[in-house]
C-alpha cells in the first residue's frame, strides 16, 4: 500500500514537472490554428513557416551571437579565477567568490534595470554588447561554480611534475592544466551559452533595436495566429537546450578521477 | 665541493624554521636517504632542491653550479612524486615522453628511447596503457620512467613507496636499490620509514625538527648513533643512566648503577664524552643475552614479563628490580623462572644525555 502511494505522489510529481512542457511539441504539430483538445490532424506546416521567417532568422543569429560570445567570455573569466581561488591562499577569497555569485540572487528584473539605468549615465547606446555584458554577470557564477568543482579534484603535483619535466608556467597550462580541465571547460561552455540563450529580461531591457530569440518570441505573442509557430520553435529551442544541458552534464562527469586499482 | 652540496639552509614558511642551517653533502652515484618522522622537515628540503621552494638562506649547489636562481624547470634534477602525479589525460607513453619534447627526437629514436625505458622499469608493452588502468605498482614505474628517461643528473623520491602495500613495497625496494645501481644516477630519497631507509641507502641523514641530527651508512647509524634521539628513532633500544668514572686511550670505566661497574672500549663512547659525565649507555634487544646457568661473570638478574614469538627468535620484555621500563631481549630459549641478563661491555655504547632526554 505504502509503494503505492508513493509510486502516486512520484507520478503526479512527475506529470506536473514535465507535461506543461510538453503542450508545446504536441501542439506544434496540431492541425489548427486554435491551440485547444481534441487535437485536428497532424502537420508540420508550423516548421516549414519557420524556414521562410526572416525576422526569425535574424532573432536567432543574434541570440547565437550573443551567446557564444557571453560564453566565452564568462568561461575565461570563470577559468582564472577558479584557478586563483583553488589554487593559491588568497585574502578575501571567500568574500570575492561572494561578490561574483550575487547576481544569482539579484532578481534579473532588477539587474535589467539597474544595467537600463547604468548605460544611460554612461552615455553608452543599448546595444548587443550591452546584453553580452548583462549576461555575463549572470554566466560567470555559473562559470565558476562548475569550474571550482573541477579544479578542487586537481592534483596540483601534475604542474609542479610537469615543471619538474622541463616544461616553464604557460607550456605547463597548454599540456597539462587545460587538457585536464578540459571536460569543466567544456561543460561550463555549454552552461554559460544555455543560460544566456534563454535569457529574457535582462535582454529586453539592454538589446535596444536588435532582438534576441526570447524577444521575438515576446514580440510574436500578440499575433494569435502566428502561435502555432512560435510553439514550434519553442518545441525546437527545448529539443536543443535539454541536448545541450545532457551533453554538458555527460562532458562535466568525463575524466572524473576513479578510484585507484588497488596494487 | 661535492656533486650535491647544502650549505646552510633554512626555510621557514612564517613560522618557526622547518629547516634549520642544514647542511650535506652528497658524492656523485650516491643513494642517500633523508630518514626523519612526519614533519621534520624532509619533504621540504627535498623540495628546495627540486626548487619548488626557495630557501631563506643558504645555497644549494648541483656539480659545480649554485641553483637557488635556477627555476625548476631549468634544474638537472626530476622527482618522483609521492602521488606519483601521472598525467591523467595521457597514455604510458606519452607520460614517460611528456620531458623529452624539447630534445625534439625524431620518432624513431623518441620511441626506442622509450621502449628501452619501459623494458628498464620492466613496462614492457604497456605503452598505450591509459594513466587511469594502472595499478599502484606500474603507476610508480612509470613515474620513475618518466623522470629517469631524462637523465637527470640527480633523481629525487618523495616517498616513493609510501603508497604501496607492504609485499610490493618490500619487492620495490629490492628493484629500486638494482636500478639506482644500474642507471648510476645519485637518489636523494625521503622516507619516514627507516626499515626502507637502512635497506636503500649507501648513506642517511636523520632529520628531526629541521635539523640533521647524524649523517652516516645504514651500519654505523645502528651501531654508533650519535644521539638517544637517533638511537631511539633506528630500531628498538635499551638505555640505562650511567655516569663516567675513568677514561684512557683505550677503555672508558662506567658506573653503570643496576648495571654495575664496567669497561668499554673507548671508542663505543660518543665523542666529547669527558670523565665524571652524566651519559646514557644504550644496548641493542639482540646484543643483551640469558646467561647459562654456570655463568661466572656479571649479570642482572629479572622476570620475563611478556614474551612474543617471532620464529627464528623471540622477543621479551625482562622486568629487573629498580628500573621501571623492562629490559627489551632479543633471544632464544629463555630458561624457566628467573633469568639473568648480561650485557657485553663491546655492544654498549655511551650517549650523551640530550638536552630532550
Amino acid at each position: 500500500m505504502k509503494n503505492r502511494a508513493l509510486f502516486l505522489y512520484a507520478f503526479t510529481y512527475l506529470a506536473f514537472l514535465y507535461v506543461p512542457v510538453l503542450v508545446l511539441p504536441v501542439f506544434s504539430f496540431n492541425n489548427s490554428e486554435f491551440i485547444a483538445f481534441p487535437l485536428s490532424g497532424f502537420t508540420t506546416r508550423w516548421y516549414a513557416s519557420l524556414a521562410a521567417d526572416t525576422a526569425m532568422q535574424h532573432a536567432l543569429g543574434n541570440s547565437l551571437k550573443v551567446g557564444l560570445v557571453t560564453a566565452l567570455l564568462s568561461t575565461l573569466l570563470g577559468l582564472t579565477a577558479a584557478k586563483a581561488v583553488t589554487h593559491y591562499r588568497l585574502k578575501g577569497a571567500g568574500a570575492a567568490l561572494g561578490f561574483i555569485s550575487l547576481p544569482l540572487f539579484i532578481p534579473d528584473i532588477v539587474l535589467g534595470i539597474s544595467l537600463l539605468l547604468l548605460l544611460g549615465a554612461l552615455g553608452l547606446p543599448l546595444s548587443l554588447a550591452a546584453v553580452v555584458l548583462g549576461h555575463m554577470l549572470v554566466c560567470v557564477p555559473f562559470s565558476l561554480t562548475v569550474l571550482i568543482a573541477r579544479f578542487e579534484g586537481f592534483d596540483r603535483n601534475l604542474e609542479e611534475a610537469s615543471a619538474d619535466l622541463g616544461e616553464n608556467g604557460w607550456m605547463t597550462f597548454w599540456r597539462v592544466t587545460f587538457p585536464v580541465m578540459l571536460p569543466g571547460i567544456i561543460a561550463s561552455l555549454l552552461l554559460t551559452f544555455i543560460t544566456s540563450f534563454d535569457e529574457f529580461l535582462v535582454a529586453y531591457f539592454l538589446s535596444g533595436t536588435e532582438a534576441t530569440l526570447p524577444i521575438y518570441i515576446w514580440g510574436q505573442l500578440r499575433f494569435p495566429e502566428r502561435l502555432p509557430t512560435v510553439l514550434a520553435l519553442g518545441a525546437i529551442i527545448l529539443t536543443v537546450s535539454v541536448g545541450l544541458v545532457i551533453l554538458a552534464e555527460y562532458v562535466r562527469n568525463l575524466g572524473v578521477k576513479k578510484p585507484m586499482v588497488g596494487a | 665541493m661535492s656533486f650535491l652540496s647544502i650549505s646552510q639552509v633554512s626555510k621557514s614558511f612564517g613560522g618557526p624554521p622547518v629547516v634549520d642551517r642544514v647542511s650535506l653533502d652528497v658524492p656523485r652515484g650516491e643513494f642517500f636517504s633523508l630518514l626523519g618522522p612526519s614533519g621534520c622537515g624532509k619533504t621540504t628540503l627535498l623540495r628546495m632542491i627540486a626548487g619548488f621552494e626557495a630557501p631563506d638562506s643558504g645555497t644549494i649547489a648541483i656539480d659545480g653550479e649554485v641553483m637557488n636562481a635556477v627555476a625548476p624547470h631549468q634544474r638537472p634534477t626530476n622527482m618522483v612524486f609521492q602521488s606519483y602525479a601521472i598525467f591523467p589525460h595521457l597514455n604510458v607513453f606519452d607520460n614517460i615522453a611528456y620531458g623529452l619534447r624539447k630534445l625534439k627526437l625524431p620518432k624513431d629514436a623518441l620511441r626506442a628511447r622509450i621502449e628501452a625505458m619501459l623494458s628498464t622499469v620492466r613496462l614492457e608493452g604497456l605503452g598505450n596503457r591509459a594513466a587511469d588502468q594502472l595499478s599502484g605498482g606500474q603507476r610508480q614505474r612509470v613515474a620513475l620512467a618518466r623522470a629517469l628517461v631524462r637523465e637527470p643528473k640527480i633523481l629525487l623520491l618523495d616517498e616513493p613507496l609510501g603508497a604501496l602495500d607492504k609485499r610490493l613495497r618490500e619487492a620495490m625496494q629490492l628493484e629500486l636499490r638494482a636500478l639506482q645501481r644500474k642507471v648510476g644516477i645519485t637518489f636523494v630519497l625521503v622516507t619516514h620509514d627507516q626499515e626502507e631507509a637502512l635497506s636503500l641507502s649507501d648513506r642517511v641523514a636523520v632529520m628531526e625538527k629541521g635539523v640533521i641530527l647524524q649523517v652516516a651508512s645504514p651500519r654505523d647509524l645502528y651501531d654508533r648513533p650519535s644521539s638517544r634521539a637517533v638511537a631511539d628513532f633506528i630500531g628498538e633500544i635499551n638505555f640505562f643512566h650511567a655516569t663516567v668514572r675513568e677514561l684512557s686511550d683505550e677503555t672508558a670505566t662506567i658506573n653503570a648503577g643496576l648495571l654495575g661497574v664496567l669497561t668499554l672500549p673507548r671508542a663505543n663512547l660518543a665523542p666529547g664524552i669527558k670523565s665524571d659525565d652524566h651519559i646514557l649507555l644504550a644496548i641493542r634487544p639482540e646484543h643483551v643475552g640469558f646467561a647459562a646457568p654456570n655463568f661466572a661473570g656479571q649479570s642482572v638478574t629479572g622476570e620475563i614479563a611478556a614474551a612474543t614469538f617471532l620464529g627464528e627468535r623471540s622477543h621479551f620484555h625482562v622486568r629487573i628490580n629498580g628500573r621501571s621500563d623492562p629490559v627489551a631481549v632479543s633471544g632464544n630459549a629463555p630458561p624457566v623462572g628467573p633469568v639473568h641478563l648480561v650485557f657485553p661491555p663491546e655492544k654498549l655504547m655511551g650517549l650523551p644525555v640530550s638536552r630532550d632526554a
